[in-house]
């Protein structure tokens, strides 16, 4: 979950840049000629029910008129004029192959409803407004949001679709040590593969907060190791390895409350000696191994029954 | 209810993942120890605490939990922030103390989970 709304907020932005002006545009674009009345230009604007057209002689794009330029007309009794003399002159357009940013950008800048579209030989191809671009972007973020259902449907169907007599996917992750700011990457990135798998959520927690209590003892008190998590169709096996400096006496170690933790790692909120109870509190089965200078092993069996995966 | 009440309400400071306060909040939970929220804070509650650095973000979005306050005016770790708003997680400061906000949430409905 987390991961995914990370992706929202740049997708977006990376989607604005990806996109182009056409796909965003609409290609049927209702034009007038110059010489049209604005009476007739009223006409076309109701027909049609939009609020403006770009002004078009012999296929050049002249002006733009919108229904601005209407109601000033109409409040000047000026409804027989030639659409010509109440257009705007100078209009700014876009290009087909304009990344939606700019169109986004100039939007903001000119505070215009809507923006011709040319072609690099400057001929009219389209024309679009905020609204159009908004769809574009929805669009392309639902077509994302559908491959990643896919995605997770396909890796929640892995066990099914592998033909073996035994089956394991085997995940690693590197802890660094002393890194308190990479703390916590390798069970959160567990946790999400896992969900992708399609393992019960209050199974994942459990593995998460295991997971996550062996990783931050490797980062607390070790040089760095390795988290490996092994999930089979029956259970997730998760090590934690390390190499060193060892752990003299697990019976005290497995204390509540029982920490060689230095004061700061304490003032931190690490330390207070319940982390391997969590690990066990979690672990169907924990078997906790050590040699003092050469490393620890700690092995965390979760179970799966039929309820733990989905 | 919904983290922008309490937020509101409570008069606490948003400092990160402002998108994020329509969250439904399903109870509190306050510690400074780190394992004690791991073992007893569950999915959606509010943790109030005194810890102020990146791995409260850790600890919090491993829990799905709705939001984080940070209590005594405890000025957040930049990287805190930073963190929290790639993970999307709300963490508020406040300058009071954990005792009063606890007892503000109490009144408001927030429940303890134990």
């Amino acid at each position: 979950m987390d991961k995914d709304v990370k992706k929202e907020v740049t997708k977006l932005q990376e989607l604005t840049y990806e996109l182009k002006v056409e796909h965003a545009m609409t290609r049927e674009v209702i034009t007038v000629t110059p010489q049209a009345t604005m009476a007739e230009f009223r006409e076309i604007l109701r027909t049609h029910r939009i609020s403006g057209t770009p002004v078009l002689e012999d296929g050049q794009l002249v002006g733009i008129v919108s229904i601005e330029d209407l109601i000033k007309a109409l409040a000047n009794g000026e409804i027989g004029a030639a659409v010509g003399e109440k257009m705007t002159l100078g209009v700014k357009t876009l290009y087909t192959d304009e990344p939606l940013v700019h169109a986004v950008g100039k939007f903001a800048r000119f505070g215009c409803g809507r923006f011709p579209v040319v072609n690099r030989h400057k001929e009219l191809v389209g024309i679009v407004t905020q609204g159009d671009i908004m769809r574009a972007v929805l669009r392309e973020l639902e077509i994302d949001y559908r491959e990643e259902e896919i995605h997770r449907y396909r890796a929640s169907h892995i066990f099914e679709d592998i033909v073996a007599d035994e089956t394991a996917l085997v995940f690693g992750y590197r802890v660094m040590g002393k890194d308190f700011s990479t703390a916590g990457e390798a069970s959160s990135s567990l946790k999400t593969t896992l969900s992708r798998l399609g393992i019960a959520p209050p199974v994942i927690r459990r593995v998460a907060i295991a997971t996550y209590e062996a990783e931050i003892n490797i980062v607390l008190y070790t040089d760095g190791g390795e988290i490996v998590a092994e999930v089979r169709p029956e259970q997730i096996h998760i090590e934690a390895i390390d190499g060193g400096p060892g752990i003299p006496d697990i019976e005290q170690a497995m204390q509540p409350g029982f920490s060689t933790a230095p004061e700061w790692v304490r003032e931190m909120g690490f330390g207070a000696g319940m982390g391997l109870n969590n690990i066990q509190a979690c672990a169907d089965v924990m078997k906790l191994e050590s040699a003092v200078g050469v490393g620890t092993h700690l092995d965390i069996i979760i179970y799966l029954d039929e309820k733990g995966r989905a | 209810m919904k983290l922008q009440e309490i937020a509101t309400t409570l008069d606490l400071t948003v400092r990160a993942a402002p998108d994020k306060l329509d969250m439904e909040v399903t109870g509190g939970y306050a510690s400074d120890l780190l394992s004690c929220v791991l073992a007893k804070a569950q999915k959606g509650n509010l943790w109030v605490t005194l810890q102020a650095h990146p791995n409260i973000v850790a600890v919090a979005t491993l829990l799905e939990l709705a939001g984080v306050v940070v209590t005594e005016g405890r000025e957040l770790d930049p990287s805190t922030v930073k963190k929290a708003n790639e993970k999307g997680l709300p963490i508020f400061t406040t300058s009071h103390a954990t005792f009063t906000i606890v007892g503000e949430l109490a009144k408001l409905g927030v429940a303890g989970v134990d």
